[in-house]
């Protein structure tokens, strides 16, 4: 392994279709956690819903928009029935109940109970609900190679992917912009700042409260399509560490910013996949296994993470002022 | 500011038991899912070979399929998946590991069908994922146990507490008092004691610092983890649970010089300083898997030993295990009801403001409950390696919902709610499987911390005044 190589893994997570998803899984949680103050420890949860929903939907014969509806609506109803219970109680309740109904997902999702939906712990493999995605592309067959990127244009980690993952997450950042400029986002900033003063003013918080988490979990939703896209359904691959990589990808761009999530999990992504393979051209084999590599590289996501909380709690983008830590 | 070290010790890290056999006769080959619309996707990512040579191109796997001693247990149909739809598919042998070569650095899971293991094998676990790595060999190891125990194929890789379940003689006799229930009632009893042991100290440091710590499930894990690491350094079992446990409180009392009294001082916000919490659960997550791999270890080896009380049949160790939870747990109860030191801690836990200003240092007092959680949830770890024969580096991490789910039920910040809420759920979560199919018993007990919140958010034993 060369440095060239390195350089090439990194700028090719800088776009990768996980990125996007992990990108836009943060979106979600913005909204949920920068913008409203909700701690949501279970967006692998949504996102883990969403893969589900749109898979099997696929499978069923759902048209392709058609399974995208179903995910979000999966995603919309996890809210719901998460939501109704905790968001009249204090914040560390929804972090304890959301990342419960996460796994309660995801153990549910491996069970054999519902192996015939959903494969058990081996998932749903991939070529059963991509097709209809993949037939969809209008670019030609081929490789096209931009600067350091090279991808076949269609197929499962291909060209088409980028671009469908990554105008979502464009569409989301223009839809979050023009929410956070509207009335409806001050509210939710108001009651992130103080809930008591918002229904004083007659607002409902709770339902403002209801409609963040559901427009967040819908935003996971979608990112767990995103994420299935180039792989298959795997129900251990969504599960609590992805919903902390998510948390890490918010704190690091910036919570309560626009553009934080994007940034952070560009910067994620790369970095990881520098320190990764970095020390995987540096080191030899001898001296620390590829294995120990990626714990190496997984304890050094925890210890940036408690840095960043510990020392710079706004991220890259954020504003110290607008912090969301107060906890409801 | 200065991180809190963990104790790390140089004895040797574990070795997926494996000599270089190469030699594999293989049956089977193929399955490989084409996807219409995209050739470009159209190849073979993972296929099973004779031989595997280390290589940047590809990264090797091999799975073993033992019976009892080690024995290779042939004949048994093993499928490999890949992420992406590909897969491959073989048949054990009696001579060496089934090797498969992958072109795709991903997770595969790997899984046993249950139809052609032979009759007088049972698997506790179907299926394991298995990371690949270029230039690497990826080991899976099934380990079936010879008996015709009534399947309970839990596809949970990790420590389970279910343990063997020897059918009694009235076992068929079905009903829901059946020998099966009280076996299970018991296996219930001895979960809810030692979930008690762990989460009590997670409910102490909730009630004096209002923090509920990610990282507890850790604790957890590193009491197991250092034990092991004793026991295999040469140690005595007896020696290295001391010293483990001594250490387990250390990493307690350097976390909280290191991080939380800091950040306490520093006036973070608690929601804050629960993320670093995250932060440092991932670390030490990742830093167990560094130490001991991500198979499945065993303190102590060998075949356990027996009992059987009425209808109740449980190992030698669990018995000692219940044995040492209640003695401890007493011990704690006496020390927060009894001594000065316990009445401050519930005065802290109470109303730290009041309890500061009645003279007692509300900071030692959170300093010793930290030290005495750490070390409490090691105990517990260790307990529960004894008691499951094997533990895994992410034993702690499913138990810490359980622990949540615990206190959230007996009452936040109560220290007896630990107790009732852990007795609770550990009942809940061995009867459940009785009823539903037994990978989805953690799903019981989750449900239940869901409803229990819906109806009576405070917990059994908590205040009102404390929720909202």
């Amino acid at each position: 392994m060369d440095w060239a190589r390195v350089l090439a893994q990194t700028a090719g997570e800088l776009i990768a279709p996980t990125t996007a998803a992990y990108a836009l899984a943060a979106i979600g949680l913005n909204i949920h956690f920068g913008f409203t103050g909700l701690l949501n420890m279970g967006q692998a949860g949504f996102m883990l819903l969403g893969a589900y929903g749109f898979a099997i939907a696929t499978i069923h014969g759902a048209a392709l928009w058609q399974a995208v509806l179903v995910a979000a609506l999966a995603g919309a109803a996890f809210a719901l029935v998460l939501g109704i219970p905790t968001l009249k109680l204090r914040g560390d309740y929804l972090a304890i109940v959301t990342i419960s109904a996460a796994e309660i997902i995801r153990m549910v999702g491996r069970s054999t109970v519902l192996d015939d939906w959903t494969g058990g712990s081996s998932g749903i493999t991939g070529n059963s609900f991509k097709a209809e995605f993949q037939a969809l592309s209008p670019l030609p067959d081929g490789v096209t190679t931009i600067g350091p990127w090279s991808y076949a244009n269609n197929g499962s980690d291909s060209w088409w992917l980028r671009i469908v993952a990554w105008s979502l997450v464009l569409l989301a950042l223009l839809l979050v912009w023009a929410l956070t400029r509207s009335p409806w986002g001050r509210v939710l900033k108001g009651i992130r700042e103080d809930e008591d003063a918002v229904r004083a003013l007659g607002k409902n918080v709770f339902g403002y409260k209801m409609q963040a988490l559901v427009l967040g979990g819908v935003f996971g939703a979608l990112a767990g399509i995103l994420f299935v896209l180039p792989r298959a359904v795997q129900p251990d691959g969504l599960g609590r560490t992805a919903t902390f990589w998510v948390w890490t990808v918010l704190l690091l761009g910036g919570a309560a910013t626009v553009f934080g999530p994007v940034l952070g999990a560009m910067l994620f992504f790369s970095a990881y996949m520098l320190v990764r393979s970095g020390m995987r051209a540096a080191l030899p084999e001898t001296l620390l296994s590829t294995t120990q590599i990626e714990q190496l590289g997984g304890m050094l996501v925890g210890v940036v993470l408690m840095l960043l909380v510990i020392f710079r709690p706004q991220g890259i983008l954020g504003n110290r002022k607008e912090l969301s830590f107060d906890g409801h | 500011m200065e991180l809190a070290k963990q104790p790390r010790s140089n004895c040797p890290r574990m070795l997926l038991g494996q000599r270089g056999i190469r030699l594999g006769i293989l049956l089977a080959l193929l399955t490989i899912a084409l996807a219409v619309f995209a050739p470009a996707t159209a190849r073979a990512d993972v296929s099973a070979v004779a031989e595997c040579e280390r290589s940047s191109d590809y990264g090797c796997i091999q799975i073993n399929v033992f019976g009892s001693d080690r024995e290779r247990v042939a004949g048994v149909t093993v499928t490999l998946e890949g992420p992406d739809g590909s897969s491959a598919e073989g048949q054990s042998t009696a001579q060496g590991p089934l090797v498969f070569q992958a072109t795709v650095a991903e997770t595969y899971t790997v899984s046993l069908d249950p139809d052609s293991l032979p009759a007088e094998y049972s698997a506790t676990t179907l299926s394991k994922s298995l990371t690949v790595q270029f230039g690497s060999t990826a080991r899976g190891t099934f380990d079936l146990t010879e008996q015709a125990a009534p399947g309970t194929a839990s596809a949970d890789p990790s420590a389970a507490p279910t343990t063997q379940q020897p059918s009694g003689p009235s076992d068929s006799s079905g009903g829901f008092f059946s020998d099966r229930f009280w076996q299970q009632l018991a296996g219930g009893i001895r979960f809810g004691l030692l979930l008690a042991l762990a989460s009590i100290g997670a409910n102490l440091i909730y009630g004096t610092t209002r923090l509920s710590n990610f990282a507890h499930g850790e604790q957890v894990t590193l009491g197991a983890v250092l034990s092991y690491m004793l026991v295999q350094a040469g140690l005595p079992l007896w020696i290295a649970a001391i010293l483990a446990i001594a250490a387990c409180g250390a990493t307690g009392w350097l976390q909280d010089a290191g991080i939380w009294k800091p950040l306490r001082s520093r006036g973070t916000p608690i929601t804050q300083v629960m993320i670093v919490t995250i932060g440092l659960s991932i670390a030490l997550q990742f830093l167990i898997q560094f130490l001991v791999g991500t198979g499945s270890f065993q303190v102590v080896t060998g075949n356990p030993t027996t009992f059987t009380i009425g209808p109740v049949t449980m190992t030698r160790m669990s018995y000692l295990a219940m044995g040492i939870s209640v003695v401890v747990l007493v011990a704690v109860a006496w020390f927060l009801t009894r001594t000065r030191l316990g009445r401050a801690t519930r005065a802290v836990s109470d109303n730290p403001a009041l309890a500061a200003a009645t003279g007692i240092n509300t900071n030692a007092v959170i300093r010793l409950v930290w030290t005495l959680a750490a070390a409490l949830a090691g105990l517990a770890g260790l307990l529960f390696a004894l008691m499951f024969g094997a533990a895994n580096w992410n034993m702690g991490l499913q138990m810490l919902l359980l622990m949540f789910a615990a206190i959230t039920l007996g009452g936040l910040g109560t220290a007896n709610g630990a107790l009732v809420g852990s007795l609770i759920i550990g009942l809940a979560v061995e009867l459940s499987s009785l009823i539903i199919p037994t990978d989805l018993r953690y799903v019981t007990a989750l449900f239940i911390l869901i409803i229990a919140l819906l109806f009576r958010p405070q917990g059994i034993l908590g205040l009102r005044e404390r929720i909202s």
